[in-house]
Formats: structure tokens, C-alpha cells, sequence
């Protein structure tokens, strides 16, 4: 972890979380005794097989979602619910259709009973800060897919938050634009030194933004796996390290 | 990456730009008329040299010029005008009172699933009875007069108003529902600022068909029982034998029937310039 990184704020504490899910009177173990510590300003990427647990466990940390024991503790202060301090990017954008790129990127603050020209303002620097600010008055429909993702990194990134959970935010992008997306994001956590959880199906994604990887296991109760990539940054993807860390990632997964 | 608009509707109306300022506005002007209204105007022609030349009776589908004259005399006599008043009022009063009642009870029906749940079978059934067919059901409870050609109307209005907003609340995508949640948006601000604005469109597919409704329900409750009212001309003149006056009436009612559309469309377009549903 780059050491400039750290910082006191957005720490994440997960405790003997677990949480499970009634499907048809049969009970679901989905998540088992997890601990987890996120430093302020850490990225963590979470992967793991399909139904894992990933968007569950992010949406734990969101508050979108009761655990059933344990729990979640920000700066060392137990949480409840949803909370300021955290913002959700979702796989899909979802903007308001009914509002443009302006009033969708400020609508979080606004329902935060912030004034809406107050709101406007941090709206126009976080729209400039993911390179759309010539479409502040465009509609979602006339947006590209990666630009609609924009809007709503920009709309997570406007309300300030310490700590953004991302759940496959570029899951849905072409192979060019994902490439993009990426360094931007890089260059958005460094800038705002935020801490990010990262839910990713794609490994190199994984090794290219966090600095830690979290593997959840397929077994539930099991430990799950905590892997270190200590490369500097900027990250190159044909550098040896980075293919080996990439090759160490699958065999995690079987494949080689 | 490309910053490009993908939408190409958007490109189009840039393009029809140039075309004006390209070519003569007025020709363009007549092109767009005889594209849009050439095949109407045809049928009017045709109809008026038929009329006038015998090869259609012109007892039955009088010359178009006599109809136009007995329109005229209709409305500076002020006789059409009063059918008109009277026709406006029924229709109009019902249709704002099924508006005034259809969307707040749907906007709140249709956020409560167990009042939904409970409700929505009646209603179907309501919905799928004709209201044309408890119009003497109607007669016998509250008479011939006023209040059952009122309540016929708002009977059939109301529900594809309240159908449609409850139908609009409920496909509310609940993606961005739990978006706003996210940021911490209560309750009623999830309300006004997603559900809200969501449930317009649909509202409007409500509200354009319980206006045709409307219409429709406003001539049939006339013809059966009225003195006044275009719907009651129609029958009326038929009756007299004045056949021009009754091809008034009915082209009367043509006209109301497009302009309570074109209202409703012109009001659409500015709640929801965000869309792209046309007409
Ligand atoms: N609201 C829910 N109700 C019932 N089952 C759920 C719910 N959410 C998730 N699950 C189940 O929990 C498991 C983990 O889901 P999820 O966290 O979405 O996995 P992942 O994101 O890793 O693919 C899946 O088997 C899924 O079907
Ligand atoms: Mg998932």
C-alpha cells in the first residue's frame, strides 16, 4: 500500500459479519463470519466466483442491507444504515432521465437538503473532474454508456464521500472505454483520496486499481484470501510483476 | 474516447435547418403541407365534386359548401354555440373531476402494494365493464337528467386515468429508487423527485385515452337523452331531415376530439421534454 495513501478517515471495520437470505423457506449463507479492515484511503478490489457474495457484502458496507450478525464500524463508530460518509456506484448508471447531466450529478446533494445552487456548483467541478463538462446540459439518452458511467461517478463523487463502494462499475463497458475508465479512476482516488472498495469480475482490473485484493472463497466460512499488491503506481499492465500477480490471481481460480 | 452525442434524433432537426435555409421556406412550406394534409384535402375535393356532380346523393352526403353554410348559421346564430358550451361543460367538468380524483388516488394506490393488491381486481372489472352499459343503470339511480350523463362520463374517464397512474407508480424502476435511498433520500423526497417524474409519461397515455373516452361517452350519453349539446345536434338534425347541419355537428365533434388531443400532446411535450415518445 502506498504509504501516501493512508489517511485517518473513511477506515472500514467489518466484524464476524454474516448475512444470508430466505429464497423459498430455504436459508441462503451468504456471507459467514467475515472480518475485513480497510484503511482510509485504501483501494480494495473484491473478487470472487459469481454469487460469492460481492454485491452483497458491498451493499453490507453501503447499509442498502442489514447483516444479520456482526457488523460494520467507520472510523472505529459502529453504523446502522446508510450514512453520508458513504456513496454506491452502481454496474448500471442510473441517472434520472428526467434530468440532465447538471441535475443528475447534483441530485445527491440535493436530496441531502443542500441548496440547489450550492449544489450546482460542487456538481460543475466533479463533471469538469470526469471530463464531461461541455455536457452539462446534455439529457442520459444522448450519453455514450461510459460517459452515463461518468455522470454517476461524478454524482457519488459530489456528495464528498470518505469512502465509495463500487459494485462492477465497468462491468457493462466496452473493452476501450473500460481501458479509459480505469486510469481515470486511478487518477480520481489519488486526487480525492477516498477509500474504494471495488467489487470486479475482471482480475486485471483488480491488480491495475487496488492495492489489496480480497478473494472471496466459495466455501462459506472460510477464510477468505487477502493479496497485496504492492507495485507502484502508475501501474503497467506488461510489466513481469503485474503478469505475475495476474497469473497468481487465476491460479486462485483454477485456471491458469 | 470519442465525446459523441449517440442520439440521432437529436441530429435530425439540425439537419431539417439547413433544408429551410437551403431551399425557398415557401415551397418547402407547401411541400410539407400537401405531405402532411394533401390526402385529406383530396378526400374533402372529392367529396364536394361527387356531392355536386350527383354521382353521390347529396341528401345523404350533401355538397361540402352547403355543410360549411349550415356551420356558419349555426354559430352566428349562436344555436351551435350553445351545444357547444353545453357539450364542453359536461365533458370538460368530468374529465377534470376524473383527473382530480384518478391521479392522487393512483399516485397513492399505487405505492401501497396491499391496497393495490386488493383493489386491482375490482377494478378490472369495473375497467372491462362498458360504462355505455350501465348508462341505464345510471338513469334509473339518479335520473335522465344532468347527473347520469355526468357520472357515465366521469365513470369511464376515471378509470384508465387511475390505471394508468397506478400502472406508472408501480413500474417505477426500483433501480433508481434505491439509487436516490442511497444518497439518503426519505421518503416523500423519493416520491417527488423519482416516482413523480417517472409516473408522468404513463399518466399520459391515461389521460389521452380517457379524453378520447370522454368524447365518446359525451355523444352517446346526448344522443339518448338530451336537449342540448353537439351530440344531441347530431341526432337532432338527422331527425329534421337537416342534413347539412348534422355533417356540421359531426365534423364539430371531429374537431373538438384533435383539439383536446393537440392540447394534451403541447402539454405533454413540455413536462417531458426528457423523452422521446412522439404524439
Ligand atoms: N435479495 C436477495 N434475496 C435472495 N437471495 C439473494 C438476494 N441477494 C443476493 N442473493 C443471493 O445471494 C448470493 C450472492 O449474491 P451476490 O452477492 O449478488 O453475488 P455476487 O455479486 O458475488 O455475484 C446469490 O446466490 C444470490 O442469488
Ligand atoms: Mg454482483
Amino acid at each position: 500500500m502506498s504509504v501516501a495513501q493512508v489517511s485517518a478517515k473513511g477506515e472500514v471495520t467489518v466484524r464476524d459479519l454474516s448475512k444470508s437470505f430466505t429464497l423459498d423457506g430455504e436459508t441462503l449463507t451468504v456471507l459467514k463470519n467475515l472480518d475485513l479492515d480497510i484503511a482510509g484511503g485504501e483501494s480494495l478490489a473484491i473478487v470472487g466466483a459469481s454469487g460469492s457474495g460481492k454485491t452483497t457484502l458491498l451493499r453490507v458496507l453501503a447499509g442498502l442491507e442489514e447483516p444479520d450478525s456482526g457488523g460494520v464500524l467507520i472510523d472505529g463508530a459502529p453504523v446502522h444504515g446508510l450514512g453520508k460518509e458513504r456513496a454506491v456506484i452502481f454496474q448500471e448508471p442510473r441517472l434520472l432521465p428526467w434530468l440532465t447531466v447538471l441535475g443528475n450529478v447534483s441530485f445527491g446533494l440535493e436530496v441531502q437538503g443542500i441548496s440547489r445552487s450550492e449544489a450546482e456548483d460542487k456538481a460543475r467541478h466533479y463533471i469538469r473532474l470526469v471530463g464531461l463538462g461541455e455536457f452539462e446540459t446534455a439529457w442520459p439518452r444522448q450519453l455514450s454508456g461510459g460517459m452515463a458511467q461518468r455522470v454517476g461517478i461524478a454524482r457519488a463523487l459530489t456528495v464528498q464521500p470518505e469512502i465509495l463502494l463500487l459494485d462492477e462499475p465497468l462491468g457493462a463497458l466496452d473493452a476501450m472505454t473500460k481501458l479509459t475508465m480505469q486510469e481515470e479512476l486511478t487518477r480520481i482516488w489519488t486526487e480525492e483520496k477516498v477509500t474504494m472498495a471495488l467489487v470486479t469480475h475482471d482480475l486485471e482490473e483488480a491488480i491495475f486499481l487496488a492495492d489489496r485484493v480480497l478473494i472471496l472463497p466459495r466455501e462459506k466460512g472460510a477464510h477468505p484470501r487477502l493479496i497485496d499488491i504492492d507495485l507502484p503506481r502508475p501501474r503497467d499492465r506488461s510489466e513481469t510483476r503485474f503478469v505475475r500477480f495476474r497469473q497468481q490471481l487465476m491460479a486462485e481460480f483454477g485456471l491458469h | 474516447m470519442t465525446y459523441q452525442l449517440t442520439d440521432t434524433a437529436e441530429q435530425a432537426p439540425s439537419k431539417r435547418i439547413a433544408g429551410i435555409v437551403n431551399t425557398p421556406r415557401l415551397r418547402l412550406f407547401l411541400g410539407n403541407a400537401v405531405a402532411d394534409y394533401g390526402l385529406l384535402f383530396a378526400f374533402f375535393a372529392g367529396w364536394q365534386v361527387a356531392s355536386s356532380a350527383g354521382w353521390l346523393n347529396p341528401a345523404v352526403f350533401p355538397p361540402l359548401d352547403h355543410v360549411a353554410a349550415a356551420l356558419w348559421t349555426g354559430i352566428v346564430s349562436g344555436a351551435l354555440l350553445d351545444d357547444i358550451a353545453v357539450s364542453l361543460q359536461r365533458a370538460g367538468i368530468t374529465f377534470l373531476a376524473a383527473v382530480g380524483l384518478g391521479i392522487p388516488l393512483g399516485l397513492f394506490m399505487g405505492q401501497i402494494r396491499a391496497v393495490e393488491r386488493a383493489l386491482d381486481p375490482i377494478l378490472q372489472l369495473f375497467r372491462q365493464t362498458s360504462a355505455l352499459a350501465l348508462y341505464p343503470v345510471f338513469i334509473l339511480l339518479l335520473g335522465l337528467g344532468e347527473a347520469s350523463k355526468v357520472f357515465v362520463i366521469f365513470w369511464a374517464t376515471l378509470f384508465p386515468i387511475l390505471l394508468a397512474t397506478i400502472g406508472g407508480v408501480k413500474e417505477v424502476d426500483a433501480k433508481l429508487v434505491e439509487m436516490a435511498r442511497s444518497f439518503g433520500a426519505s421518503r416523500t423526497t423519493i416520491f417527488r423527485r423519482v416516482i413523480l417524474p417517472a409516473s408522468v409519461p404513463p399518466i399520459f397515455v391515461g389521460l389521452r385515452l380517457s379524453a378520447t373516452t370522454a368524447l365518446l361517452l359525451l355523444i352517446a350519453a346526448e344522443m339518448i337523452g338530451a336537449n342540448k349539446g353537439v351530440g344531441f345536434q347530431v341526432m337532432n338534425a338527422q331527425y329534421n331531415f337537416q342534413i347539412p347541419l348534422m355533417f356540421a355537428a359531426i365534423f364539430l365533434l371531429a374537431f373538438l376530439g384533435l383539439a383536446a388531443n393537440r392540447v394534451l400532446v403541447l402539454l405533454q411535450r413540455r413536462l417531458c421534454r426528457w423523452s422521446l415518445t412522439e404524439h
